[in-house]
């Protein structure tokens, strides 16, 4: 009987270890393998090197496009963070109602209703030089030159980063923001809490693993993205991602692949330092 | 009777829109004792004790307490202190955090207040557990943390809503006592909301028995379980039969009733042994069930079973008229 039920579990296990085997596993062993290859100007061939590694290291364009990544993650998930938490915030203990939460939450959603890319692109004719942000800061007199630092410049890629991205933090910490029982809120009330110190030693500290998973999903999206930066910027800007994509069109696959590897393992140790500081389990 | 260094409603009226869950409710607390708000869900008890509490707004009236108007005081600042149905215990938060709090909240340093949460703690034997979370404790261990937590400030009124009600029947006997012990050593006002008619006999000095929003009746324990004043206290209070009189509705004691040979015929639907007595349900000619708690031996010198037609008596000195 024992026998057979561990036999029914593998069964039970196997189409989803297949996928991942098949979708996760497989490519990441493959990127890893191709990163050791050799390539020239015209071919590629399979070796084993530390060529691309060497030379990904050797190269301080490697370490400033690292930095450049590093900071649009960091100012992303600062500014997602705060509006994040402030939208959650309101939609769990401001909005009385459940049909109105239900409501707002999926006004929230509304952007998502259109690809990335029109999202991205919309805000083009609206920042540009002559664009409508522009042409109304002059009729109004507050400037009297067009700003060229709203579009093509680390402003325009961080504002299209944080209209992306902010519902991956609001989705997560709203989530646990509606599981924090309103009876603890008079408890602190009751307790002589001011609206401020129950924010701070109530709600923030129960709040934590939403926050920390919306982190995890920003912090991975920004550090991986490439098309972004690459429109938000007029190409003028790079990061990580961009990187890959440029090795990739000169179609040096193993610098990719290395490039790619390294990447990877930075996403993964910023994430297991996030996870030192709290416990998501308990939230899954 | 009245000392000045009581709690006093003052025609405190709930609306929730057009409802009415609190009707221009007027009662004094004495100081120093055990009340229980008694009733039925949805009779307004819970919304009175809230509203005593600042958690919610008086649309109506007023609340003193020492002679001052607390209704538009916030919590804090009133004199009382909540305990919370479900404790509401900080879950991130260690038992001793939990009863600091509100010191921790008044910018109190951490020795002081962890010193002050220690006696509190030793207050309720729960000093060996300080370093748990919440999580790791039993429901009656998370009710002394919470009750240590609600102490913690020195409150002149302890509200409490609905204590017992998470915990299990014989967890709930001995925190009862317990509760009782407390408020007896400390010497203030204790206020209990319940919907049990045992648990407000058990602990109450005085018991205000609410229904539709209004006062029912309140007084002793003993006088309201033995003059209930209407009809629907003496259902709610247990232990009686509502009897239709010409002159009126009346009530008589269950341990008042007789089975005999003359008398009011009825017959038993029920007979249910319960240790030292016996509950035997009768239905009468017209209809109305009345509970007769015989005396164990008695009962069993002429046994009865369901479907045995008897006559019911009773001493004409034992009915109680109601008043409505």
């Amino acid at each position: 009987m024992s026998r057979h039920r561990h036999l029914i579990g593998w069964v039970q296990a196997a189409p989803l270890a297949a996928i991942l085997l098949a979708f996760l596993v497989a490519p990441i062993v493959m990127i890893v393998i191709v990163s050791f290859w050799g390539a020239t100007e015209f071919s590629i061939y399979p070796a084993f090197k530390f060529d691309n590694y060497e030379f990904l290291f050797g190269s301080s364009v490697t370490y400033r496009v690292f930095g450049a990544t590093l900071k649009y993650a960091l100012i992303t998930w600062a500014l997602t963070l705060v509006i994040g938490f402030t939208v959650a915030y309101f939609l769990a203990f401001h909005v009385r109602s459940l049909t109105m939460q239900i409501a707002l939450f999926l006004v929230c959603t509304i952007p998502f209703w259109t690809s990335n890319i029109i999202r991205m692109i919309s805000w083009i004719p609206f920042l540009g030089r002559n664009g409508i942000a522009n042409q109304t800061l002059i009729s109004w007199g507050v400037i009297d030159e067009p700003l060229d630092w709203l579009l093509y410049s680390d402003f325009s890629v961080i504002l299209a980063f944080v209209h992306l991205y902010t519902l991956f933090m609001v989705v997560p910490i709203f989530n646990t923001m509606m599981r924090i029982d309103k009876s603890l809120l008079e408890a602190a009330r009751d307790a002589g809490a001011s609206g401020v110190q129950t924010l701070v030693h109530v709600i923030i500290p129960l709040t934590k693993p939403g926050i920390m998973i919306g982190t995890i999903f920003v912090v991975t999206l920004v550090m991986g993205d490439f098309i972004t930066v690459r429109f938000m910027s007029g190409s003028q800007r790079a990061n990580v991602g961009r990187l890959i994509s440029n090795d990739i069109a000169l179609l040096q696959y193993p610098s990719a692949a290395a490039t790619a590897v390294v990447l990877l393992c930075t996403v993964l140790i910023v994430i297991a330092i996030l996870l030192r500081f709290v416990n998501i389990r308990k939230e899954l | 009777m009245r000392t000045g260094y009581d709690l006093e409603l003052v025609h405190v009226t709930k609306r929730y829109g057009d409802t009415v869950a609190v009707r221009d409710l007027n009662h004094v607390f004495a100081p120093g004792s055990y009340v229980c708000l008694l009733g039925p869900s949805g009779c307004g008890k819970s919304s009175t004790l809230r509203m005593i509490a600042g958690h919610e707004e008086v649309s109506d009236g007023a609340i003193l307490l020492e002679g001052h108007d607390i209704s538009s005081l916030p919590p804090a600042r009133r004199g009382t202190a909540m305990m919370f149905q479900n404790y509401a215990l900080f879950p991130h938060l260690s038992v001793r955090d939990n009863v600091a709090f509100s010191l921790r909240m008044k910018g109190v340093d951490t020795a002081a207040r962890h010193a002050r949460a220690n006696d509190l703690l030793s207050l309720v034997d729960m000093t060996h557990l300080a370093d748990r979370l919440p999580a790791q404790l039993s429901g009656g261990q998370q009710q002394r943390v919470a009750l240590a937590r609600a102490l913690v400030t020195d409150p002149k009124v302890l509200l409490l809503d609905e204590p017992l009600s998470a915990l299990d029947p014989f967890l709930r006997i001995r925190m009862r006592s317990e509760l009782k012990k407390l408020q007896r050593d400390l010497g203030i006002t204790f206020i209990h909301v319940t919907h049990g008619q045992d648990e407000a006999l058990a602990l109450a000095d005085e018991i205000v028995v609410m229904n539709d929003a209004v006062i029912e009746q309140a007084g002793p324990a003993r006088e309201v379980w033995a003059t209930p004043r209407t009809e629907f206290v003496a259902r709610f209070i247990g232990g009686h039969n509502v009897i239709a009189l010409p002159e009126g509705k009346a009530t008589v004691r269950a341990d008042a009733v007789l089975l005999g040979d003359s008398g009011l015929p009825a017959t038993i639907t029920a007979v249910e042994y319960q240790g030292a007595s016996v509950a035997v349900t009768t239905r009468t000619e017209t209809g109305d069930d009345v509970l007769a708690l015989l005396p164990e031996e008695a009962f069993f010198a002429a046994p009865k079973s369901p479907g045995d037609a008897v006559r019911l008596q009773w001493d004409d000195r034992r009915l109680h008229r109601l008043e409505a």
